[in-house]
């Protein structure tokens, strides 16, 4: 019963995901740009622009030019996620990519970087006056949301262990469509309940800036106003 | 709000920041635009019945038409990067002037109607319901931006308020709300030419008297044509250099270096405007129309060239839009670029040793240069990356023996507004200005304390006047602000100019 309830679940979470996703991709994509509004410091070409995005995805170039404090515990936090997130390959791959075993001892520790660096984040929202102003109950409550995830995901690693092989039974079964027995362990249920519902938060909140940012025309367009005519093709009606 | 009463702030540092400062500048609002100067753009005359719906189709549709609008609306993480990058919030410490919660007050509205989580929490996300109070929110607000994209360098995403800015005048103005001073003056150029309203006649006496000034002083005949048909070359300038100090010295900066260089040029009475305040209400529509007359004024003179004169937000719109709102431009000689800047021009002789320089005519200047926002943030100058920033240098130090850069995180693509760009440089938001220009200032008091530093230049009609307003609030002399090209034209030595050592340097002082 509770592990075909956590199966559809799933299957709703990841098509709410996926679709969700793709939707707002496609929506972005279609609505031009109808203007050249690079920011300095522009490329001026298409490598140059890969590599601007680049810098902004692996090191967040811009926020680290911003403000140090925001940089390191955002940044903290993302390259946590990721690797944790790189570490869970191995709950859905079977036999288990060798990059992901080389993975694995950086995604454990990962995880306290992730935490410590939602902390931060959340404590930056009670503190400073700025932050307060702008922050709405939405934006704690994603740092709530993240931040158990991490710590029921942490509590299964470093204090009481689940039934992890029963777990990988149940996802790559769901891979296959079929649902395996998932262990009633409390814990894990909160951890993937939680989940659950990021992954369906992910395309109607602020989660959307993860593609959203690669859509930014100020960061992806190419500073060539003058040798190369840019229009939009509603723009181009105008002139017929 | 009157310009007596402003009390100007105080900064420790150029970028200090302040205290949040509730409600500081609510209820600001320049003067909404009369009937008669919305209808000449194509906006209704007064706020229209049915003004919630109109809002929110206008809304759907610019989401539509514009990707970064429906982009940054919906990406920003409320992070904080950028709640103090704004001059505006720096100098008035109201928090609406973030560049966040400014983008904010469209935002919610954007929630409420356009999102799951808006739609049926509004509470969790900060959505709320559009009122009358809300546009009028929106209108003091976007009317305290001034579009200069400060705030956008510094984003992770690279949101950029000047877009959500000018979505909001957009809107604002389709519903019957648009402001008086870009509105009335849009109307000017569309029937007139220039911003000022300068007809013909009145521009062809100015610019001979400028002539008969020029040849006073030097001895030389240098021309400043007019509409001469079969010139080389287009020189759009903003209305203002043909009769605002310190605009003008720029302008006679401009007839030397072409005198010089010896090309063939002329202004165009029909397009005698760079300025394109289309940008500033947000109007592609609007910018497309004022773009189109320097297109007709290039083919009917017959030019191979366009040069556009010291302007921000125009070159702003002439390096990184006329291409599209008004080309292509393929009947244009295209071993120039098109258009070109006029100190891409200048530094192009200035390599070629055409130009007789005597630095020493600006001996008594201690200079230091203002990135004007556009230029620095909107575009670019020459062949690289950063043209923009290295070649009013490079021109700079070679007419100036005294420069100074101001510190480093108020220049370049960091660079602070002057405090008047967007369309906000109008006497009913002189509180703001005076407020918006004080990180500018206090940056310069820094570089006079340490560098003993006289004078700013800049290259945008809108810094030189708004400077003009606002340096003496700040302890300078109003003369203290100089165009580029004055600084050009002081140190050129015309091909058979008298020179006279003895004689008073033609410098500020005689403005």
């Amino acid at each position: 019963m509770l592990s075909t309830l956590y199966a559809l679940l799933f299957y709703a979470a990841t098509a709410f995901l996926v679709i969700g996703v793709g939707m707002k991709i496609r929506k972005y994509a279609k609505a031009p740009a109808p203007l050249k509004i690079p920011i300095t410091p522009a490329p001026t070409t298409r490598g140059g622009v890969v590599w601007r995005m680049f810098l902004e995805v692996s090191v967040f170039q811009s926020l680290f030019k911003s403000n140090k404090w925001i940089w390191l515990f955002g940044y903290l936090f993302h390259v946590g996620l990721a690797l944790v997130l790189l570490r869970h390959f191995r709950y859905f791959t079977d036999p288990v990519w060798f990059w992901v075993e080389w993975v694995q001892p950086f995604g454990v520790y990962a995880s306290f970087a992730m935490v410590l660096g939602l902390l931060g984040l959340w404590a930056r929202r009670f503190l400073l006056e700025r932050m307060r102003y702008i922050s709405n109950p939405s934006d704690h409550l994603m740092l709530a949301l993240l931040l158990a995830i991490g710590f029921s995901g942490m509590f299964m690693k470093f204090v009481s262990k689940t039934d992890i092989i029963a777990v990988k039974v149940f996802f790559t079964g769901l891979m296959r469509f079929q649902i395996n027995e998932l262990p009633s362990d409390p814990i894990l249920l909160t951890h993937l309940g939680l989940v659950a519902i990021l992954m369906i938060i992910f395309p109607i909140s602020k989660l959307i800036h993860a593609p959203g940012m690669f859509f930014s025309p100020s960061r992806n367009q190419v500073d060539n106003p003058r040798e190369k005519r840019h229009l939009a093709p509603w723009a181009a009606e105008l002139e017929k | 709000m009157a310009d007596g009463n402003t009390e100007i702030p105080e900064l420790k540092d150029a970028l200090d920041i302040p205290c949040l400062k509730h409600g500081a500048m609510e209820g600001l609002e320049p003067y909404i635009a009369s009937p008669d100067h919305q209808e000449a753009l194509g906006f209704p005359g007064e706020l229209v019945p049915d003004w919630k719906e109109k809002v929110l189709e206008k809304m759907a549709e610019t989401a539509k038409k514009n990707r970064a609008f429906q982009v940054y609306l919906d990406t920003c993480v409320k992070c904080g990067a950028c709640t103090d990058k704004c001059h505006f919030f720096l100098g008035t410490g109201d928090p609406k002037n973030m560049p966040v919660a400014r983008q904010d007050l469209l935002r919610s509205v954007y929630r409420r109607y356009f999102t799951f989580a808006g739609k049926y929490f509004p509470w969790l996300v900060g959505a709320r319901d559009l009122t009358e109070d809300v546009l009028h929110e929106w209108y003091s607000y976007y009317h305290q931006c001034s579009q200069c994209r400060r705030c956008s360098v510094f984003c992770p995403y690279g949101i950029d308020t000047a877009e959500i800015t000018m979505a909001a005048r957009d809107i604002l103005a389709s519903v019957g709300i648009g402001q008086k001073y870009s509105n009335e003056i849009l109307g000017k150029v569309n029937k007139i030419g220039n911003n000022l309203g300068l007809p013909e006649k009145a521009l062809r006496n100015t610019l001979e008297d400028l002539e008969e000034d020029i040849e006073d002083e030097t001895g030389v005949s240098v021309r400043i044509p007019l509409d001469e048909k079969g010139a080389d070359i287009l020189l759009i300038t903003p209305s203002a250099d043909f009769f605002a100090e310190p605009h003008i010295d720029g302008l006679i900066g401009y007839a030397k270096v072409f005198h010089e260089a010896g090309v063939s040029w002329t202004v165009s009475s029909y397009a005698s405007e760079a300025a394109n305040f289309g940008m500033f209400i947000g109007s592609y529509e609007n910018m497309r129309e004022v773009s189109l007359r320097i297109r007709k004024a290039a083919q009917d003179l017959g030019v191979k060239r366009i040069v556009f004169g010291e302007c921000g937000h125009a070159w702003r719109v002439a390096y990184s839009f006329l291409n599209t709102l008004a080309g292509p431009f393929d009947f244009l000689d295209q071993n120039y670029p098109v258009p070109q800047h006029i100190l891409e021009f200048t530094w192009d002789e200035i390599q070629k040793g055409t130009l007789n320089l005597d630095k020493s005519k600006n001996d008594h200047i201690r200079l230091t240069y203002h990135d004007s926002c556009n230029v620095a943030r909107g575009t670019r100058m020459g062949d690289t990356p950063g043209g923009q920033f290295e070649i009013p240098r490079n021109v700079i130090k070679s007419v100036c023996n005294y420069y100074f850069d101001m510190d480093r995180d108020t220049t370049h693509e960091s660079t602070l507004c002057c405090g008047g760009g967007g369309g906000l440089l109008t006497d009913d938001l002189m509180d703001l200005r005076v407020k918006g220009a004080a990180p500018r200032m206090t940056a310069m008091q820094q570089v006079t304390e340490d560098h003993g530093v006289t004078h700013l230049a800049a290259i945008c009609a809108i810094c030189k006047s708004q400077f003009s307003k606002v340096l003496p609030k700040y302890g300078y002399d109003m003369e203290a602000i100089l165009s580029v090209h004055q600084l050009v034209s002081n140190a050129i030595i015309l091909k058979g100019q008298e020179t006279d050592d003895d004689e008073d340097l033609p410098a500020t002082a005689e403005a």
